[in-house]
């Protein structure tokens, strides 16, 4: 019988290497699989590409993924917030890479490299900086950019409901950037707020299908960034 | 110039804004002055709110305590869901504002050209970090991009320009922008006024617009 679930948080992202291209689901806070950065941060992996929309908040989950200098390069949206203060001071030490990618652009290329499409067109971006140096297509009449299909070697996810085969409900606007990164990485690990038996999700509501999961950990009661924020909590 | 004349307050600028929005659209409303328009639905009209998060059906804060971590719109904040709404993931949330399915954007701006180039992204400064979140989608993609913002920056600077000097969002993107001395659409003469704001002269606005501005009506 197929069971993806692993017994530990720690067995889960143990085999992340050096180096590694890893999504990191989420918007803020909300889909954060906050237990499985910090378990990547005690597993020390450094030299990571990370893919996200942003870049952390505080000194906890991604934010203290990225000050315990782990992370190479960020691709992401909007690497600011109110209290994003991390990535800000290494970017201008020169000590982190920034690729930035408008988030519907982010959001299509992590679909597309799901999807088995290298690269697509699209109107976001033509006519200013962040089209420099790319191909640009007239089609139909209007200009668009040529962008690439974005895949990783693992996607971390946060969802609410799995079944242990890893079919997968969210909660809300934690769904965000989950579903599609779990159809582009090749190792997919999950953390779900409950583990439930084969069946008991009604195949109507789910949202990822087991197909695209490989990993399941269960944690019923993960810490809520803003709050741990609010504590001036640091990680670890 | 009248002398005790301020313009339009903010909420009269979203006030201004909500008037021109037709009954049943699809609306997503950038951060600062835009989230105000929510206060604003004329009569007999019905708006949807889409945060490009993937909320679809977006309603007002909830009440002190009642915050969800999870439910938040694209600025970060707690939000709630009215009967109707629906959530989905990035993919589909941009499908919409890529797809064309959204009828209204309204945004802040930094600079807006005669020629409807927005700027509202970055300063372009040396040491600026650039974050474009959802900006470029939402101008490339929206059926309609109104602008709302003050007149000039808080030094006086005018944000209505012959040509953008900040990195651009979008090129030729806005259609009508409503800042606290006026309403003024881009048309393919450059910016002409639709309405002034009561007891704001032309001859101010046009003072503190760095591009020709047409008086109304005269094309």
């Amino acid at each position: 019988m197929i069971d993806k679930r692993i017994d530990s948080i720690a067995a889960a992202v143990a085999d992340i290497p050096d180096g590694a291209v890893v999504m990191v689901g989420g918007f803020g806070e909300a889909g954060s699989p906050i237990e499985l950065i910090h378990a990547l941060i005690d597993q020390g992996a450094k030299g990571l590409t990370i893919i996200n929309n942003n870049t952390g908040n505080g000194e906890v989950g991604l934010a203290a993924l990225i000050g315990n200098g782990q992370v190479k390069k960020m691709i992401c949206s909007y690497p600011r917030s109110s209290h994003s203060k991390v990535f800000p001071e290494l970017y201008r030490a020169g000590k982190i890479e920034l690729e930035i990618v408008p988030q519907g652009t982010l959001a299509e290329r992590i679909r597309a490299g799901g999807a088995g499409i290298p690269a697509f067109y699209t109107a976001t971006t033509v006519g200013t900086p962040l089209a420099k140096g790319k191909e640009v297509r007239t089609i139909g009449g209007r200009d668009y950019v040529l962008e690439y299909g974005l895949t990783a070697d693992f996607a971390l996810i946060k969802c609410e409901t799995a079944d242990i085969q890893g079919n997968l409900t969210y909660n809300k606007t934690a769904r965000n950037f989950n579903p599609i990164m779990c159809t582009a990485a090749k190792t997919t690990i999950v953390q779900a707020r409950k583990i439930v038996p084969v069946g008991t999700i009604d195949p109507e509501i789910v949202i990822t299908p087991n197909i695209f999961v490989d990993r399941i950990t269960e944690v019923t009661d993960p810490l809520v960034e803003s709050h741990l924020i609010a504590q001036g909590a640091h990680y670890p | 110039m009248s002398q005790n004349a301020t313009g339009w307050t903010r909420e009269q600028m979203a006030e201004n804004v909500a008037q021109d929005i037709p009954d049943g659209a699809y609306i997503n409303l950038g951060i600062g002055i835009p989230e105000l328009v929510t206060k604003f639905v004329p009569k007999g009209r019905e708006f949807i709110y889409h945060t490009e998060n993937g909320l679809l059906g977006m309603g007002p804060a909830p009440d002190p305590g009642q915050e969800d971590p999870e439910l938040i719109n694209a600025g970060k904040k707690a939000v709630t869901a009215l009967p109707g709404a629906s959530y989905f993931h990035h993919g589909d949330s941009f499908t919409m504002i890529r797809g064309g399915h959204i009828d209204v954007c309204v945004l802040g701006a930094m600079q807006i050209s005669a020629t409807g180039d927005l700027a509202n992204w970055s300063t372009g400064a040396a040491d600026a970090i650039p974050a474009v979140g959802g900006a470029m989608d939402l101008v490339a993609g929206v059926k309609t991009i109104y602008v709302t913002s003050q007149h000039v920056t808080r030094d006086g600077t005018p944000k209505l320009v012959q040509k953008c000097s900040y990195p651009l969002t979008g090129k030729g993107v806005v259609s009508r922008i409503y800042t606290d001395l006026a309403i003024i659409d881009v048309t393919a003469g450059g910016f002409q006024v639709r309405q002034l704001a009561p007891g704001i002269s032309f001859a101010e606005v046009a003072a503190k617009t760095d591009a020709p501005l047409l008086p109304k009506g005269k094309i």
